[in-house]
């Protein structure tokens, strides 16, 4: 229990976060069971995995399937009330919750439109595609982090990346593709690389607060790239240049229903799971994550023991700086091809919120990133279905936040509070 | 020990100055291969700044330091690492998200093209650990363990570095009585495998059972060097203070009236929701000291804290004069004539930014005396500031100054000043002397016995034993947040009172 949740709950017996989220799953499961199915055609509807009538899939009836979703939730929210006992039942029944909520949006959403089918497969691989951006730029925060300063400043280092890295490529070749493209991606990474620098400079050796100086990051970025826009995209009539190309992974593409779907895709899309194989391992089994993990938790701890702080917190910002350039080459480099005011619109921020909810894990934070993709790809079909209720479309921006709202409910209830590293946001000085 | 051998360390003349204090004036020490040096001093004379110093975390302003003869000069730790110093400091200095192992390398470790080569880390520590009797599991998050433990950890730690010159800082302040007995036992571990050992503390017995040789500082200058054989308790302690100190509390015999604090059953759980208090029954009498003896960590912070009404009560009851005060709120309880002097004097007792003046009337700034309509007397408010600074001798630059910069002691005696400046029928007092220099500590207990005298009830927690066997009426051992025996202070034997604190059972 927090000290927050003991001041609060003084004089009155305090609900737990489970049990909390327990009552909101119980009227969410009485509500879809008992008001919303009714009201959602029995006609069958099919997920389909693959293309064309024959493919794979599950045709079902919406109406049965909320009603089996509705009454699976209120049997959790019962579980809830048995916390004490079975503690790593409820969790468990908790996060299958919020699973649930995720497949009762897409069940919801094929009811009310008019298609009888809806592919699965590209929609769960939009969903990595649109997670790679949150991903990588969640995992530049992480290396930040972990060493005990906060970033929020990824949001312009992705910036700086995009912007820098497409001014390269305009210059070196005029975005007609060949090496020069590949020399823009490194632009675009030491672009990211110096903004981290700015933000290690101001936060650690002037130990400006961490978040004035990631603010500074992000504006600098903005100005920066709007400038170079104006100034030099502009006049040399730089846009729809070519981009990196796909390339398939042999024998992994020929695996049937998604391997053409999945492991054909474009460089930066597939370097971001490595990054994350790397990170963990360097995290965790090196000399060098050691004292980063370190220098995060107890500065002081690592200071004694000869582990130059500074040192080790540069070293970290500068790689997620690295790591946030690459990110930034992924939206004009690797998939737009021209580069836009502000156009990576909010990633950098989705990103610290997927680096908390996955609690500053390696692992976690993928998983948590491309959920938030997940919810970009349903966002997307959504707007292709074509919602309606009652013969009015709905806004698909209402169906777009839903997911969105699951996370917040399950990040509150659920997942249970994220402890950040010990030491984040706290300036290092050493002593005199 | 031969004379004639070189000391492996020597500081000649240093001085050491941070803005307006001078911490180190002139200082010289010598450490001989082979030896305990004891280096003794009240809080602030300068001992730990002389180790950081050794240990390159400060630079000194002048002199210097030789190491087998040679001089050094170390601008980190990584340096004095280099010259196998190895220091134990007195806030440990681990990572409590790492493993014991992880902590144990950190800074040394072994690799292969940058990664971590865990097992011959494993193997040395764990031959270690045979060889000087710490027994530890590698694997174990640091975070998970007891205060004991750490400390082992951080033994572990600078044996695994192979320190031949061992600095420990006040290594005692945390372990029980036996695990003192233990610790004692293994610093001559490490002197017969041919280490030397820095040994700060200002705790006088222990001087005198382990020193080969011992350095009295105050007031950051050298006061002289002795041995055990040649000196005693008595002049150890006038040569630390610099006047005859008493050692004993005078007080007269208590007078207990009538049950005021009466806790029945009580159940609280800590930060990490595990229920550290449980089961825990007690009865304060007016007039009377109860001493709570205990291990740290066994409940003593989450019972004061649930009595304050800082902390949610789980289970149980707690009665203040017949009254069920249970689940109060902390004002609510303050108004009952309960004080409370927190363990942490900073986290709880002040507030570092406010000036003294306003710190002193935090427990009566919303009351009609101190304020009109919601705006606060600023004239009395001064009045009463003037009036507590020269009752309780606080050392201050002025009363407008912020609370934060008053020296440890004097910052304990402004909450001890406020939290006496009104009626009270209870006083709960946790740690009232931590990290306090004599001249405070005689201070702060002729007031609780003054206090208690006028008939007031008060709770005493502290990790403290002789400030328990000092001031108490009637002592209770809690022991994994339960009271587990209760005696009178008269007849009660320390050793009994440490194995229960131990072990929770006297004939263990």
């Amino acid at each position: 229990m927090t000290s927050v949740g003991v001041a609060a709950g003084r004089r009155t017996p305090k609900l737990s976060r489970s049990r909390t989220l327990g009552l909101f799953y119980g009227f969410l499961g009485i509500m879809l069971a008992f008001r919303v199915a009714p009201a959602l055609s029995d006609m069958p509807r099919k997920f389909s995995f693959g293309r064309g009538p024959d493919a794979l899939g599950w045709t079902f009836n919406p109406q049965a399937v909320t009603v089996v979703i509705g009454l699976t939730l209120i049997v959790f929210a019962v579980l809830s009330f048995f916390e004490g006992r079975a503690r790593r039942l409820v969790q468990g029944a908790l996060i299958m919750g919020s699973v649930l909520g995720a497949v009762m949006i897409l069940v919801a959403s094929i009811a009310l439109s008019q298609s009888s089918s809806t592919n699965v497969v590209p929609l769960l691989v939009q969903s990595l595609k649109l997670g790679s951006p949150i991903a990588l730029g969640a995992l530049a925060g992480m290396w930040s982090e972990r060493s005990g300063v906060v970033n929020i400043g990824i949001e312009g280092m992705m910036l700086a990346g995009a912007g820098i890295g497409f001014v390269g490529y305009a210059l070196l070749n005029g975005g007609r593709g060949g090496a020069s493209l590949y020399v823009a991606v490194v632009i675009a990474i030491l672009a990211g690389g110096l903004f981290a620098a700015l933000h290690a400079v101001l936060s650690v050796s002037f130990r400006t607060d961490q978040v004035v100086s990631g603010v500074a990051v992000n504006l600098g970025a903005i100005g920066l790239t709007s400038f170079l826009r104006t100034q030099v995209l502009v006049p040399l009539n730089a846009d729809s240049a070519t981009t990196l190309s796909e390339f398939s992974i042999p024998l992994l593409s020929a695996i049937p229903i998604f391997g053409d779907e999945l492991f054909v895709a474009k460089p930066i899309f597939f370097l971001t799971f490595v990054l994350f194989g790397a990170s963990a391992f360097v995290l965790h089994r090196t000399r060098w994550g050691l004292r980063v993990r370190s220098v995060g938790e107890n500065p002081y701890a690592a200071e004694s023991l000869g582990i130059n702080v500074i040192k080790i917190r540069y070293q970290a910002v500068i790689l997620g700086g690295l790591i946030a350039g690459l990110a930034g080459a992924q939206f004009s480099l690797e998939t737009v091809g021209s580069f836009d005011d502000q156009m990576t619109n909010g990633t950098g921020f989705i990103a610290l919120a997927a680096l908390v909810f996955g609690k500053w894990r390696p692992g976690s934070v993928l998983a948590a990133a491309m959920f938030f993709g997940f919810a970009r790809a349903l966002g997307v079909r959504i707007q292709l279905l074509g919602v309606e209720i009652g013969g009015f479309g709905l806004p698909s921006q209402f169906l777009q936040a839903v997911p969105y709202v699951v996370t917040l409910v399950v990040l509150a209830g659920a997942v249970g509070r994220a402890i950040p590293p010990g030491a984040v946001g706290r300036p290092y000085k050493r002593p005199q | 020990m031969e004379l004639s051998e070189p000391p492996v360390l020597e500081i000649r003349g240093v001085t050491k100055t941070f803005p307006g204090v001078v911490a180190n004036d002139d200082i010289s020490f010598t450490l001989r291969p082979g030896e305990i040096h004891c280096l003794l001093g009240e809080n602030g004379a300068g001992k730990s700044t002389l180790m950081n110093i050794v240990f390159g975390l400060y630079q000194a302003d002048s002199g210097e330091i030789l190491r087998d003869g040679q001089p050094v000069s170390f601008g980190s730790p990584a340096d004095a690492i280099a010259a196998r110093i190895g220091m134990v400091h007195q806030h440990f200095q681990l990572v409590p998200t790492l493993s014991v192992l992880e902590n144990v390398v950190l800074g040394a470790e072994t690799v292969r093209r940058g990664v971590l080569q865990l097992g011959s880390a494993r193997e040395t520590l764990v031959s270690l650990s045979d060889r000087y009797g710490l027994p530890i599991d590698p694997d174990a998050l640091v975070g998970d363990l007891s205060v004991g433990v750490r400390q082992r950890v951080e033994l572990l730690r600078t044996l695994y570095r192979d320190a031949q010159i061992l600095i420990f800082d006040e290594p005692t302040a945390v372990l029980t009585p036996g695990e003192v007995e233990d610790f004692l036992a293994t610093t001559r571990a490490f002197v017969d495998s041919g280490k030397s050992i820095i040994f700060i503390t200002h705790k006088l017995g222990e001087v005198l059972a382990v020193a080969d040789r011992i350095t009295v500082i105050r007031g950051g200058r050298t006061v002289g060097t002795t041995t055990p054989d040649e000196t005693s308790e008595a002049e150890l302690a006038s040569m630390m203070v610099g006047r005859e100190v008493s050692f004993t509390v005078d007080k007269g015999v208590a007078d207990p009236g009538e049950v005021v604090l009466q806790v029945s059953s009580l159940a609280v759980s800590d930060d990490r929701g595990v229920e550290t208090v449980r089961n825990c029954s007690l009865e304060v009498r007016a007039g009377e000291i109860y001493g709570v003896a205990g291990v740290e960590g066994n409940g003593q912070r989450e019972l004061v804290e649930a009595l304050a009404g800082m902390r949610t009560v789980l289970g149980g009851s707690v009665r203040i004069d017949g009254q069920d005060v249970t689940g109060r709120s902390p004002r609510q309880i303050t108004d009952l004539g309960v004080g409370h002097i927190p363990e942490d004097r900073t986290r709880h007792g002040l507030i570092a930014g406010f000036s003294l003046a306003d710190n002193l009337v935090l427990n009566q700034y919303h009351r009609p005396e101190l304020s009109r309509f919601g705006v606060r007397r600023r004239q009395v408010i001064v009045d009463r500031a003037a009036e507590l600074v020269d009752q309780y001798d606080i050392r201050t630059s002025g009363i407008a100054a912020p609370a934060g910069q008053l020296s440890g002691g004097n910052q304990q005696k402004a909450v001890v000043a406020r939290e006496l400046s009104r009626p009270l029928k209870l006083l709960l007092v946790a740690q009232p002397t931590r990290g306090l220099d004599v001249g405070s500590i005689e201070f702060i207990h002729s007031r609780l016995i003054d206090l208690r005298d006028q008939g007031v009830a008060i709770l005493l927690v502290s990790a403290e034993l002789d400030e328990i066997l000092g001031l108490a009426d009637t002592i209770g051992v809690l022991y994994r947040g339960q009271i587990v025996a209760t005696m009178a202070a008269a007849d009660a034997a320390r050793s009994e009172i440490g194995l229960l604190m131990a072990s929770g059972n006297a004939a263990a």
